[in-house]
């Protein structure tokens, strides 16, 4: 498990005792520990408020913190995120809910010629410091409607980061890194792990985040740095590059398969942590990167790209590249299309032929 | 952050609408306007939407207390279209019923009831023509079987079975029939609306006399689309009807945040210049009134209606959805406008065309009807981990014609199921 990083000017007491949470546990703490240190943060989406959420994330705020902090909102994705960047101009920090990532579609052009450009076009006047918050990925038999990554899509936009967190550790470190960075964020948080890990294996039965160390998560104020990734297991034969749901489902194949990889979650995918992946492949000379995103200009490509540029003449095999297909996200072949354990195994075969 | 208040002035203040009952609350609708049935005027159809501003803030009504259809909007159906409107809106209810419980049987993974509101869409079918085109939300379930779809076709879609017609590729409940004159459901609200705007411009712009009709959420009012088809379809003066479900919830969040504390939704038509209508939507005859009177209006190229139908959801939004968590459990019973098909039949009653021993007979005939379908529908499967759904067929419907990275694809997922050791079903 990753170190806390705690800011100077807490302490490490602020980070309080350690207790077990779940994905969806850690975030809601997240939100109330900034909500009570900082009177500018603010909590918005559809069916947040009183209800606390479709998948409960903001259960209790509205109740501890006042509906003018805590608020449900017409059901416009473009509005929510257009209204939290006028509230960004005001002096606000919101965190605005999009209750599905498949849903924010009709929020990008705010996001994307709005809150991604406000500090370059007005020259640092004014700025966009909010936390887009939205579950995605699949595996829930949602359908292509309540299924799909479309972090890539962010990733091209220069001028928004992009945070995805593995464990609840990290979601809580993560979310309070973001809302206190000043520059927009979108924190895509993986609804297939909410409740427990995943190792791929649909048909095993589910498990809960009580027997995992990063189900372990202080009560109190500590953050993740944007921009540090994470090696969830040290390896020598492969570096394999991956980020929510799926950090889980290799870390399990890896296992299965016995082999050494190095496992790197990359918690954010904007801005990188370039040095990490560079010395992690440089190591092993082989590389492999895993999403459940569809394929074509899928963030892998740039991962790929980046690996070839940096570490070609320490590599023993071109980079691999594990996705889901490159087809909407179907309903009943769901397993099909997700990118398991058959996947990755074959993949990795592949990478450590020769 | 600074405040920057001026101390001679009043502070502003933030308004966050509230529902007037939450779960405990005893429920009192009396502030519910409910105008008596018959008393609202029925302005010509050829008339200037300015005429008639009223209609979008009071309620047209037709069915009375005592059952009887009364003043100017009554549609004066024959009995038989009203035996056979009844039986539609029960067979909803009697199919929604036996789908929920297979979704609770882990049959599908699931499913949206419209209990309620089964007489918006089934009314306002009988009053289109069978080849006008539909652009529905997902709670408009009545259309189809207004229109005579299998319910056993539905339940394959459902089921995501080897027979459903839409591949598994797309959620329950999501159906889609060209030949019904059904458009394909998406699961992104309100994107349905400016397209039905650009099916009728297309007819129009072809001299065709089909028109189309659409139907959203009073939450989905709140989304861009909404206000993008309101202004094409009074640009082009659109033959489309706009129909607003207002239901009063939008899973956890009342009306009052889609605009309902200060104003209607009908009222929405007067500041685009369309025609506005308010209609009791528990009342089946005033919506088939409405809509004929609508579907008048755009094959008489006077252009869009739009109508707020004020209707009750009855149930949980969906069946991942438990509604006791925000709002009173009194609301249902208390709903001041009644039971949609329970109105119906009283006035069926009222006017000696129905009773009620034929009406329970009809209800067990129907609940007969969708257990056959249902046994049928399971032979072709359940949902169950997509083993029903031919493996090679997850590639098919992305292009016209599959590019060779779909081709490549497609085989390295073949290869992926012989090295699982664990066929899946193929192609026939
Ligand atoms: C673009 C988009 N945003 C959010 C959602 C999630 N969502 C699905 S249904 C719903 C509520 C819709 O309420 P309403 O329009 O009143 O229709 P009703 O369910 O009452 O029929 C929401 C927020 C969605 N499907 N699409
Ligand atoms: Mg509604």
């Amino acid at each position: 498990m990753s170190e806390a990083i705690v800011s100077e000017e807490v302490g490490v007491s602020e980070a309080g005792a350690n207790t077990r949470m779940n994905m969806i546990q850690a975030i809601n703490s997240a939100m109330e520990v900034m909500m009570a240190r900082d009177p500018s943060v603010i909590v918005m989406g559809e069916d947040v408020g009183y209800f606390g959420g479709v998948f409960r994330a903001t259960a209790g705020l509205q109740a501890k913190f006042g509906k003018t902090r805590v608020f449900d909102t017409p059901i416009t994705e473009c509005g929510i995120i257009g209204v939290a960047i006028g509230m960004g101009a005001y002096g606000l920090r919101p965190v605005p809910e999009i209750q599905f990532a498949d849903y924010i579609y009709p929020a990008l052009d705010q996001l994307v010629s709005e809150a991604a450009r406000l500090r370059y076009r007005s020259a640092g006047q004014f700025t966009a410091p909010l936390t887009v918050r939205s579950p995605f990925g699949g595996g829930i038999f949602g359908g292509q409607t309540h299924s799909q990554s479309p972090e890539g899509i962010f990733t091209h936009v220069s001028g928004v980061k992009t945070v995805i967190p593995s464990t609840p550790y990290d979601a809580k470190g993560l979310l309070i890194a973001s809302i206190e960075d000043n520059d927009p964020v979108i924190f895509f948080e993986p609804k297939r792990i909410y409740n427990g890990p995943f190792d791929g294996h649909w048909d095993r039965p589910s498990k809960n985040w009580s027997g995992h160390a990063g189900g372990e998560v202080p009560e109190g104020y500590y953050r993740i740095e944007l921009g540090k990734a994470a090696i969830v297991r040290p390896g020598e034969a492969v570096t394999i590059l991956a980020y929510g749901t799926m950090v889980h489902v290799v870390q399990s194949t890896v296992e299965d398969m016995g082999v050494d990889a190095e496992i790197i979650d990359l918690r954010t995918l904007v801005p990188l942590d370039i040095e990490t992946i560079e010395a992690s492949v440089k190591k092993t000379g082989r590389c492999m990167v895993v999403h459940e995103a569809t394929r074509t200009s899928g963030f892998g490509s740039e991962l790929v790209s980046l690996v070839q540029e940096r570490c070609f003449y320490h590599l023993e095999a071109p980079v691999e590249r594990v996705t889901g297909f490159d087809t909407p996200y179907p309903h009943s072949l769901e397993w099909a299309y997700f990118p398991g354990p058959v996947r990755i195994g074959q993949a990795l075969k592949k990478l450590l032929k020769d | 952050m600074t405040v920057d208040a001026r101390p001679n002035l009043p502070p502003l203040s933030l308004h966050v609408p509230e529902p007037k009952f939450r779960p405990g609350d005893t429920v009192d609708f009396a502030a519910v306007e409910v105008p008596p049935a018959g008393a609202q005027p029925r302005p010509d159809t050829a008339a200037d939407p300015a005429s008639f501003h009223e209609l979008a803030y009071t309620l047209v009504r037709v069915l009375d207390d005592a059952g009887q259809a009364v003043g100017p909007w009554n549609p004066r159906l024959t009995p038989d279209t009203l035996r056979q409107m009844l039986r539609d809106m029960a067979l909803v209810r009697a199919f929604d019923e036996r789908m929920f419980r297979a979704q609770r049987q882990g049959k599908t993974s699931f499913y949206m009831k419209c209990l309620g509101e089964e007489a918006v869409a089934v009314s306002a079918t009988h009053a289109l023509s069978r080849d006008d085109m539909c652009f529905p939300s997902y709670r408009q379930q009545g259309i189809l079987i207004a229109r005579g779809y299998a319910l056993e076709r539905m339940m394959n879609q459902i089921y995501s079975n080897t027979a459903d017609e839409l591949h598994g590729k797309q959620l329950p409940i999501m159906y889609s029939s060209r030949e019904d004159g059904f458009f394909s459901i998406s699961g992104n609200l309100t994107t349905q609306y400016p397209q039905a705007v650009g099916w009728a411009m297309a007819s129009a712009a072809k001299g065709d006399t089909r028109i189309a009709a659409t139907w959203c959420g009073e939450g989905s009012t709140a989304e861009g689309d909404f206000h993008s088809a309101l202004t094409f379809a009074t640009v082009y003066k659109a033959p489309v009807i706009f129909n607003i479900v207002n239901n009063q919830w939008a899973i956890s969040s009342f009306s009052g945040f889609a605009g309902a504390e200060a104003t209607t939704f009908a009222a929405r038509a007067i500041g685009y210049g369309i025609a506005g209508l308010r209609v009791d939507g528990n009342d089946a005859l005033a919506v088939y009134a409405a809509t004929s009177w609508a579907a008048e209006r755009a094959r008489t190229n006077q252009g869009p209606t739009l109508i707020e139908h004020f209707t009750y959801r009855a149930e949980g939004h969906s069946t991942s959805d438990d509604p006791t968590q925000y709002r009173s459990a009194g609301e249902p019973t208390a709903w001041p406008l009644g039971d949609p098909v329970a109105r119906l039949k009283d006035h069926l009653i009222a006017i000696g065309e129905w009773d009620e021993e034929r009406h329970a007979a009809q209800d067990r005939e129907l609940a007969e009807l969708v257990k056959v379908a249902q046994k049928n529908a399971e032979k072709n499967g359940i949902l169950g981990h997509g083993l029903h759904q031919p493996l090679d067929s997850l590639f098919d419907g992305v292009f016209e014609e599959m590019p060779w990275h779909l081709k490549e694809q497609r085989q390295q997922m073949l290869d992926e199921e012989t090295a699982s050791g664990r066929p899946w079903a193929r192609k026939k």
